[in-house]
């Protein structure tokens, strides 16, 4: 037990090395993000609500999206891109468990993800006096963690179904992109037409981005956990999860 | 006991049989060398060996265990060199060998494999770095990091020029040295009879022979003797050997299982006649036109 976890630990550090050492992933993963933080100042940033800035609910909106490009793309792009490379069948080739592999994978997606995050509020705090609501601290941390282990499962799954790693960045952005627009991330949707917003709320990012971005709203006076959204997120990552183990192979497809 | 006993191994894909029906034996130490032209089943013939596909039928032990099944237990025991086979360019050599060493219950020293593949200039230096010759020592160098039983070499020297071959092969003897059972596939014929001790000739998915590089070249019986027809005489005034004759423009190509016989009839009759055989030759057979045979009549014998 105690030397998986090392094996695992070692994982994790090895997916990150090669993570700051890929220029492209760390600038789609990490400065992306905070390039739409700062256009979206540039945008909107005299606006207030009620007195509290704007930025204090688009940055937990697009904080979510940091959050997602670094588990469901990251995860998807890079497990097929290695699996292309040959890079899995390797590693299948050696007594490393499969799942410490993965785990690493995820681990390291997780942290960056928590890093993005932490980045942006931290800029969002400087810049835009985006304030923690320190007493929904605890409901923030489930509903990342939550959140992140959904996009996580999500990301393996289109890895697992599709086995071209030339298709998968396209696909992942495919996915991700629109799902993003549906799901109030760069905008309000609540005006959206009817079918768009249950095509939405079929989708997980939009229950993701609504409870992350509740944690921080300073108006709503009893934030409740909306076990709706949270259940949503469940199915998907289950259901993520069982296609990943299915259907995911460890060699190129060709 | 076997290191590997492979036992009426088949493979079958949707409409292909890749393997049909081998059996084999490699003993501990050995080096064992599937030889084959591409496409004869050797690289399905050690995948399944290496645990990466199901086999069809037969029975497959290796090391005691089924690849198939083995799993950890099993894979800590082997190094597998493969084909193609992927690593992180922006990994360094030393820490490709630091991350996979880590995974493996007994591993070598870094430093240690690093001087035995030669990289010692490159340890610090990424991967993408690396020429194609020096991957494939590093290919090596983590195929041993386990300090494995047995080692799978996937044609270890394809696609390298002359000089790195013969590194490469180098290498691959000073490995034998250590006591290491080596499976190795590989279609240059050379390779195999300077590496193996024992060689299985694979084609069409099936062992068409097998045996010490030695024994597979004194099969081949047949010696060629050949020389140039004069010009004053035919085909039909050649005396007859009971051996195949071919003759092709001037030059005539005897297949003869007695050379000894042949020679000395062919002789005494153009000395009777007074011509004279211009550049007569009596040839062995090579290693290699075994080879060619042996394979020519598995390609065609399905």
């Amino acid at each position: 037990m105690n030397s998986s976890l090392v094996l695992l630990w070692r994982q994790i550090r090895h997916q990150n090395a090669m993570f700051w050492r890929t220029p492209v992933a760390a600038f789609f993963t990490l400065a992306l993000p905070l390039m739409f933080l700062l256009l979206f100042n540039v945008i909107f940033g005299g606006e207030e609500v009620n007195g509290t800035p704007f930025a204090q609910f688009f940055t937990p909106a697009i904080a979510t999206f940091s959050a997602v490009s670094a588990t469901f793309t990251n995860l998807a792009i890079g497990t097929a891109l290695s699996r292309d490379l040959g890079i899995l069948k390797r590693v299948r080739g050696t007594p490393l468990p499969p799942w410490i592999y993965m785990g690493g994978r995820i681990g390291s997606g997780v942290w960056i993800a928590s890093i993005s995050v932490v980045i942006m509020f931290m800029l969002g705090w400087l810049i835009y006096d985006v304030q923690i609501l320190w007493e929904n601290i605890a409901v923030m941390v489930l509903v990342f963690v939550i959140g992140i282990a959904t996009f996580s499962a999500f990301g393996l799954a289109v890895a697992a179904v599709v086995r071209s790693g030339e298709a998968v960045p396209a696909v992942a952005q495919a996915i991700i992109l629109p799902m993003a627009f549906i799901s109030g991330i760069f905008f309000d949707t609540t005006n959206s037409p009817a079918w768009l917003e249950l095509v939405g709320n079929i989708f997980p990012l939009k229950h993701f981005a609504a409870l992350f971005v509740d944690s921080f709203n300073p108006f709503l006076t009893d934030p409740v956990l909306g076990w709706n959204h949270i259940g949503v997120m469940i199915a998907w990552g289950i259901a993520s999860l069982i296609v990943a183990t299915r259907f995911f192979i460890w060699e190129p497809n060709n | 006991m076997g290191a590997v006993v492979v036992t009426d191994l088949t493979k079958r894909y949707e409409h292909v049989e890749a393997i049909r029906g081998i059996s084999f034996e490699v003993a501990p130490g050995e080096v064992f060398a599937l030889l084959g032209p591409n496409g004869a089943g050797k690289t399905t013939t050690v995948e399944i060996l290496e645990g990466y596909r199901a086999r069809s039928g037969g029975s497959v032990e290796v090391l005691g265990f089924d690849p198939w099944d083995g799993g950890t237990p099993y894979r800590d025991r082997v190094g597998i060199v493969l084909q193609e086979s992927g690593l992180e360019a922006a990994m360094t050599v030393s820490e490709a060998l630091e991350l996979y060493g880590g995974m493996y219950s007994n591993r070598r020293d870094t430093k240690e494999l690093i001087e035995l593949v030669g990289l010692e200039d490159k340890a610090s230096e990424r991967i993408r770095t690396l020429s194609g010759g020096q991957r494939r020592r590093l290919d090596l160098a983590l195929g041993l990091v386990g300090d494995p039983d047995l080692i799978f070499l996937d044609e270890p020297t394809t696609g390298f020029d002359p000089s790195a071959r013969r590194r490469a092969w180098e290498l691959i003897k000073d490995l034998t040295s250590l006591g290491k059972t080596i499976i190795l596939t590989t279609h240059y014929l050379d390779e195999a009879q300077y590496l193996a001790d024992r060689i299985a000739v694979l084609s069409a998915g099936k062992i068409v022979a097998e045996g010490t590089p030695s024994e597979l070249g004194a099969n081949a019986g047949e010696s060629t003797i050949t020389f140039l027809l004069p010009g004053s005489v035919g085909r039909g005034d050649l005396p007859s050997l009971g051996s195949t004759v071919d003759v092709e423009g001037a030059t005539v190509s005897i297949s003869s299982a007695d050379p000894t016989q042949d020679l000395h009839l062919l002789t005494n009759w153009a000395v009777d006649r007074g011509v004279s055989l211009e550049q007569i030759q009596v040839r062995r057979p090579t290693l290699e036109d075994v080879y060619l045979e042996i394979v020519d009549e598995g390609g065609n014998g399905q």
